[in-house]
């Protein structure tokens, strides 16, 4: 007995030993930098189809035939998990896109080069979206391009129900106002997703938000976000504003699409969607209506990481910077629809697609997205919550939030 | 070899005590005495040794080696791929670990029992959700299980009609859901049950109009208590709602699967019993013909004949049947991966998924590995239970056996 036993043991130790030796978690020292003229660069992207796929790969290549270096150019199906995996396996790609909801996630575990003190210009990204990329006060990556939420307008409906140009919405009442006329048969005023990735505008036009400016404090449980969302659930209430699956779509831009909704809160993604799937639906772009503090709306944006244990960081940089020069962003911008990060390329754009003009304004008063480490289940219970918000009273939605919000807050510093 | 080897082929394999042989009125254990068949038999500790027994020990032991040699390269797999990573998950699972570093170094803060803390006594977002998900699962195993093994034992019954014309092609056809690909099967029920689906246009001919199922977050218990004018499931009142455990209240626990889950569960149903079918179908062509025979001489009916003759013959494989999918419902996963990742309102959120979620979302591996040996703590209670609930009654006349 005693001897088997031990050859257990010795089993268990022999595997301990051998997985330990081969395995490739490191001791933590810095990475050795490659300094060799011909470097050889690895990048993963999540992409939305393949016009991203093709743009981001010819950018690339003109990038190694300018630079001598060789780039490749990979595409994820699971973005978090395989940059997680990659990350643990001490093998991560040298440049990649970083989600704003994992940029935090990534940032405080060390994950990511900071690179913003290379970049001569980075005054000219948006303030906003730098703030958001910010981590410990030091600008980490930069952001690949931007897209903020306007209204969109489906103008056949739009004429049906005797509408006029001048009866764009400009104020809470005139939303309400015309998503009820535009309701009936088929067809709802307003559709949007559950999430405050769409309803979030609602907060930021009556003056709140999740958290103060620089991410430090919660703010949800304040009157002015409760004012928000009080106003979503007044119009959920009437009937002149329903989520995008009690109407059998997944997104507005489908529902617009459809002809199930007259309006919708989408951003510079829908107009590549419509291209493609509903060619002969046409719409309009405005900007979202002003609460009672004035505008407000949400920009979205994913940055380009430049991996910490990269053996490239320096070629690495420099493909940074290459794609996202202003002539690069507004080739991009041109194939699959997003918008240049830049401020001083934002006009440019708008010359360029002048359908987009609602999206452009925006820019000068979106509200970055929300980059707090362990935040993702906080905001998706956040989600969840709103999906109840016809009958729940939305000062107890904040409350959860402000509740879960604080302990993550707690949890992570 | 040594001339022994025919010796050695008497004793039996499990014996590896080679030297508690009692001693047969002094007879050594020399070539070809016949007292090998009872080799395993005696207990008793050695006391002098022969002269003839050191080398019959030596070639004992000799078998096991080569029997280590012979297991080692399983034994290595199984080591390196299941025991190993099992261990390495449970150290994680005492651990702040964010992914980044080695976990075996010292660079990951240990937590001792904090992530099991936050998930079973802690107030907190993560308990909330960790038993919204025991609730989930808890009614999805409930109702799937029992379900899959009635359906696969009837299948099993009736494709086993020894007059059924077509037997095979029927085999083959209930058989079919369990060959085909999960996340395809999903994705075609995702479009039967849409709103305007065709379950629902179905439904709309008989004057039924149906539910949104995909995105309807209603428990049907607390439905069917609206319906009946018990509670108001908008806005619960009195004692299910005043009193909570693990931060769910009374209420939330108990208003069942969600008409979301319960198209989950039909999917489940449908998909596995073809498996199970198979199953029973072989342990009930293993079932003596005599058997039924001599029941059928004794004049029993058919329900008696299942009830007294096939069913209990069935019982180690009804076992293995209901073994199998407690253990499969509870780790349920790539269903809800597909479905809606616990929406609508978290009540298709599973253990399985929300252990994924929590390590590669919000980047806690240490609170993933916690939530899956939580569910492995479960599993096996629940395995034992259910062994306890089935295991073999000595009484009992009936028994054939």
């Amino acid at each position: 007995m005693t001897t088997r036993t031990a050859a257990a043991i010795l089993t268990c130790a022999a595997l301990l030993a051998a997985t330990g030796c081969s395995s490739n978690f490191g001791s933590g020292s810095k990475t050795k930098q490659d300094t060799g003229s011909r470097q050889k660069l690895t990048v993963l992207i999540a992409t939305s189809g393949d016009a991203e796929t093709n743009s981001v790969k010819e950018a690339a290549a003109a990038y190694a035939k300018q630079s001598g270096n060789s780039v490749t150019v990979e595409v994820a199906k699971d973005m978090n998990q395989q940059l997680a995996q990659s990350f643990a396996g001490h093998k991560p790609p040298d440049v990649f896109y970083v989600n704003s909801d994992q940029f935090a996630n990534y940032a405080k575990a060390g994950s990511l080069y900071a690179y913003g003190d290379r970049i001569k210009d980075a005054d000219d990204f948006s303030a906003q979206l730098r703030s958001s990329f910010s981590y410990d006060g030091k600008l980490v990556c930069l952001p690949k391009d931007t897209s903020t939420l306007a209204l969109a307008v489906n103008t056949d409906l739009w004429k049906k129900a005797g509408l006029t140009e001048n009866d764009y919405p400009t104020t809470w009442a005139d939303l309400k106002a015309v998503a009820g006329k535009l309701t009936k048969g088929g067809v709802t005023g307003l559709v949007t997703t559950n999430e405050y990735q769409r309803l979030g505008v609602f907060m930021k036009q009556a003056g709140g938000w999740v958290t103060n400016p620089d991410q430090s404090k919660m703010t949800s449980d304040s009157p002015q976000n409760a004012e928000g969302l009080g106003f979503v659930q007044s119009l959920l209430k009437s009937g002149a504003l329903k989520y995008a699956q009690q109407v059998d779509t997944s997104w507005g831009g489908e529902a617009l699409g459809k002809g199930k909704a007259a309006m919708t809160i989408e951003g510079n993604w829908l107009s590549g969607a419509m291209k493609l799937d509903y060619p002969n639906v046409k719409y309009k772009m405005v900007e979202l209506p002003a609460g009672p503090s004035g505008k407000g709306t949400l920009a979205f944006s994913t940055c380009w990481g430049v991996a910490a244990e990269s053996a490239h960081r320096t070629a690495a940089v420099d493909l940074v910077k290459y794609l996202s020069s202003a002539k690069q962003q507004l080739t991009f911008a041109d194939t699959f629809g997003v918008m240049p990060s830049r401020t001083s390329t934002l006009d440019t754009y708008a010359r360029q697609e002048p359908d987009a003009k609602a999206w452009v304004d925006s820019a000068a008063y979106a509200q970055g997205p929300v980059t707090i480490a362990g935040f993702d289940k906080v905001l998706s219970q956040f989600n969840t919550d709103l999906q109840t918000l016809s009958t729940t009273d939305p000062k107890t939605i904040l409350a959860a939030l402000q509740r879960n919000g604080e302990q993550a807050l707690t949890k992570g510093n | 070899m040594s001339p022994r080897t025919t010796r050695a082929t008497h004793n039996p394999p499990g014996d590896t005590s080679p030297a508690s042989r009692p001693h047969k009125g002094g007879v050594p254990g020399t070539t070809g005495s016949p007292d090998a068949p009872d080799a395993s038999g005696g207990s008793g500790p050695t006391t002098a040794p022969h002269a003839g027994r050191a080398p019959r020990a030596g070639h004992r032991r000799g078998d096991g080696r080569w029997g280590w040699l012979f297991v080692s390269p399983m034994v290595l797999v199984l080591g390196l791929f299941l025991v190993l990573p099992i261990l390495m998950a449970l150290w994680v699972s005492l651990l702040h670990w964010d992914g980044q570093s080695n976990p075996f170094s010292g660079q990951a803060e240990f937590a001792g029992l904090d992530n099991y803390r936050s998930l079973l006594t802690q107030d907190g977002l993560d308990r909330t959700l960790f038993a919204t998900s025991l609730r989930n699962t808890a009614y999805y195993v409930l109702l799937t299980v029992p379900l899959q093994t009635a359906l696969a034992l009837m299948l099993a019954l009736v494709v086993n009609q020894r007059m059924l014309r077509g037997r095979s092609a029927l085999r083959t056809v209930f058989f079919f859901p369990s060959v085909t690909s999960s996340i395809a099967v999903s994705t075609v029920f995702l479009f039967l049950f849409q709103g305007s689906g065709a379950v629902n246009t179905m439904l709309s001919w008989i004057g039924i109009k149906g539910p949104n199922w995909f995105a309807d977050s209603r428990g049907v218990l607390s439905l069917l208590l609206g319906a009946l004018g018990l509670v108001d499931p908008d806005h619960p009142t009195g004692v299910l709602a005043a009193h909570s455990f693990m931060g769910l209240s009374w209420y939330q626990w108990l208003s069942g699967p969600s008409v979301a889950m319960c198209t989950l569960i039909l999917l489940a149903v449908w998909t596995t019993s073809g498996t199970f079918m198979l199953i029973f179908l072989a342990a009930l062509q293993d079932i003596p013909r005599e058997l039924e025979e001599s029941a059928a001489i004794e004049g029993v009916n058919r329900f008696q004949m299942l009830r007294y003759v096939t069913l209990p013959a069935l019982r180690p494989v009804l076992f293995l049947v209901l073994t199998l999918g407690l253990i499969s419902t509870w780790q349920v996963f790539d269903q809800v991966y597909v479905m809606g990742q616990g929406a609508p309102g978290n009540t298709t959120l599973t253990p399985a998924f929300l252990s994924y979620s929590s390590a590669f979302d919000d980047a806690d591996f240490g609170q993933g590995a916690a939530i899956a040996f939580v569910l492995l703590a479960l599993i096996l209670c629940m395995t034992a239970l259910q062994r306890w609930a089935l295991r073999e009654r000595n009484a009992g006349p009936g028994r054939t056996r």
